[in-house]
């Protein structure tokens, strides 16, 4: 077949299918259907050891549920391209849910592309969502994963022999502040004389500022790193290597760091993923602020290391516990920033599903670093 | 033991950082300096470098030799440079075009070939105890040298040996400077150049192995984050001279270091400035030795960049 007589074929065939697109699609949409395709995007690659294999290994539990169809694609950066991926799973693939996994890419991004497409729901992660503000088509899903870091921090306070311990974080914003704060929070329950070093590296994958971050805080000192990047692996590794403790973030980095592994704080986002599809395919109006922490099974610990010694267990366990009964509060006043200045003040405590709480834009007494 | 050491840390970071940091840049910056000697330039040692960090890593995963890992991640980049030696040869190829397809085709298949390995855990190269006289665990720390650093010195003072003294390194040197006495010399422009880059490129994928490798020791795709094309920089701040490459090269890797070790004793204010000091480097050193009126002293005179 010449090329000439090939290519009004191939537009009518184009015109046919956008055409069938276009009337099949609102239907699927509209109504209660017993299929559903669902688009999950990372911003890394899927088995980093860290934050996109977490959601990665949700979205391959996820396509085993009856009527799913899961597409996926990795290393999707920050910019316009996200938004040329949502469009392509939107038209190409029909996806009514997208999961766009990334801290960065709600605003803009998500924001346009569920004005552009309103029967199409985002589900994005991270606390970004505002009621009024944003489309009602996308919302927010999140794990208070901050409990975790404070059972990290009794860990890392019970098994520090200088009283100090380093976080490294990537970027300064309000989840990663809320986990630096939860973690020393937690090691000052044990001894209210800890502090807790933080080193901002600028980026969410830096292996080589990682290692030499982790390299410095060992050479100031420091017994105990945790971490808030997207791939704790090159930290885990460094820390066993220099014989320091270390605490997991994500997912269980255990296997990389058996003698010097204490706990770690991994996500278990196939709670949340399930309620969205269930919502979706039912019909049902979407969840916009979902949020849930270990009593809710959106967050879990790894088991404890042999290093961790039997009175960190137990009292870790006690507040886990509470934590499990909804009776334990993380931030309860009065407590101060590293400044001097109280924010918040006696007598108030903030639970968990306090808002307030995802706007945190400080560090707490003990903290050394700043914003 | 006193564990802190306060601002003392500092200076032993900058120095402990200088020296685990710096090997990549030395090896890609000697590759690129002979390669450059040649008349040719090659930007896609960036490529080369991830694609030596994954080969070297998933040979060393596969054959539980981190040293057959290093052979085979500068194999796999002699072959690549090889593949740029030759492409360039043809008439009328723009290598700087070249190299940059090089550099995304590289990444490409590395990202490819390597999904299976970003999860297991392979064994890494050894290193030597330099640091054992000191009673403090940082220094001790800090001299943790692998031998690929010393090779790396070793290699730069033979490099700087060899275009100076011998038949070959004068030949490599006419070859680059003016291809059209070579040719009268009767030597094949052509094959110098070849040999040069692929043997730049055997460079840089050791280079790329000891990332994978030593330090920070696993593979990930983000594993370069640009350290390939800051040594093509890197070249030109050293003014082609293979021992001042390796300065150079300890220079950037002790600014790689210094955000990281300020943050840890405390000054925390400007961190982004500190963490993009590497790249204000590379910024302020090409700003510093180019020139529209003039090229670059010791330029190689048949490189395309500066003809």
């Amino acid at each position: 077949m010449s090329s000439q007589s090939f290519r009004p074929v191939r537009r009518e065939l184009l015109r046919a299918l956008v055409a069938a697109g276009t009337v099949a699609l609102p239907f699927s949409r509209a109504f209660a259907a017993d299929k559903i395709t669902v688009g999950v995007i990372y911003v890394g690659p899927k088995d980093d050891y860290g934050y996109n294999q977490a959601q990665a290994q949700a979205a391959a539990a996820l396509k085993k549920l009856p009527g799913v169809t899961v597409i996926e694609e990795e290393k999707v950066p920050e910019t316009m391209d996200v938004q040329k991926t949502m469009a392509s799973m939107i038209e190409q693939d029909g996806a009514s849910l997208i999961f766009p996994t990334s801290f960065g890419y709600f605003d803009p991004h998500v924001i346009k592309m569920a004005e552009k497409y309103p029967k199409v729901r985002f589900a994005h992660c991270g606390g970004l969502w505002t009621e009024g503000k944003h489309p009602k088509n996308s919302g927010s899903y999140f794990g208070y994963i901050d409990e975790c870091q404070y059972l990290n921090g009794v860990a890392a306070g019970h098994a520090s022999k200088s009283k100090k311990l380093g976080f490294i974080a990537a970027k300064p914003i309000p989840q990663v502040l809320r986990n630096i704060n939860a973690f020393t929070l937690g090691a000052q329950s044990v001894n209210p004389a800890i502090t807790c070093q933080v080193i901002f590296t600028g980026d969410w994958a830096l292996p080589v500022k990682e290692a030499e971050a982790a390299n410095s805080m060992i050479d100031q000192g420091i017994d105990v790193i945790t971490m808030h990047v997207d791939s704790p692996k090159v930290i885990v590794e460094t820390c066993e290597r220099r014989g320091v403790f270390v605490c997991g973030y994500h997912a269980d980095q255990s296997a990389l760091a058996p003698k010097g592994y204490l706990t770690g704080a991994e996500w278990n986002w196939l709670t949340p993923y399930t309620e969205h599809v269930k919502d979706a395919m039912a019909g049902k109006p979407m969840n916009n602020f979902l949020r849930g922490g270990l009593k809710e099974g959106f967050v879990k610990t790894s088991p404890y290391g042999k290093a961790v010694p039997e009175a960190g267990r137990k009292m870790a366990d006690g507040v886990k516990a509470k934590m499990m009964k909804d009776e334990f509060v993380i931030f309860k006043g009065p407590l101060k920033d590293n400044g001097g200045k109280v924010v918040i003040a006696g007598g108030t405590a903030l639970k968990q599903q306090d808002v307030t709480l995802e706007g945190m834009n400080y560090l707490v007494a003990g903290v050394i670093g700043k914003v | 033991m006193d564990a802190s050491l306060g601002w003392w840390g500092v200076p032993i970071a900058v120095l402990g950082g200088a020296i685990r940091i710096s090997t990549p840049f030395l090896f890609v910056s000697l590759g690129e300096c002979l390669t450059e000697k040649s008349g040719r330039i090659n930007l896609g040692l960036e490529g080369i470098l991830v694609m030596g960090a994954m080969t070297g890593y998933g040979v060393s995963y596969l054959s539980g030799s981190p040293w057959l890992g290093v052979l085979a991640a500068g194999f796999a980049g002699l072959l690549l440079g090889l593949l740029h030696g030759m492409v360039c040869s043809l008439p009328r190829v723009n290598d700087i075009a070249v190299g940059i397809g090089l550099m995304l085709f590289g990444t490409g298949l590395a990202f490819f070939l390597g999904k299976p390995f970003v999860q297991p855990k392979a064994p890494t190269l050894p290193a030597l105890p330099l640091g054992a006289w000191a009673s403090s665990p940082q220094v001790q720390a800090a001299l943790q040298i692998n031998v690929l650093f010393i090779v790396g010195a070793v290699l730069a003072v033979a490099l700087h040996w060899v275009f100076r003294n011998t038949r070959w390194g004068l030949v490599v040197r006419m070859v680059g400077d003016s291809a059209d006495a070579a040719r009268a010399m009767g030597y094949n422009v052509n094959a110098v150049r070849v040999l040069a880059t692929a043997l730049g490129g055997f460079s840089a994928g050791v280079g790329g192995s000891f990332l994978s490798l030593y330090y920070p020791g696993s593979w990930n795709e983000g594993l370069s984050s640009g350290q390939g094309l800051m040594a093509v920089a890197l070249v030109i701040f050293a003014r082609w001279r293979p021992i001042h490459c390796f300065w150079a090269a300890l220079l950037f890797g002790g600014a790689s270091a210094l955000g990281p070790a300020l943050q840890s004793v405390g000054i925390t204010s400007g961190y982004y400035l500190f963490n993009a000091a590497p790249y204000v480097l590379t910024l302020g050193v090409m700003i510093a030795t180019c020139s529209t009126r003039r090229t670059l002293a010791g330029a190689p005179g048949e490189l395309s960049v500066t003809r």
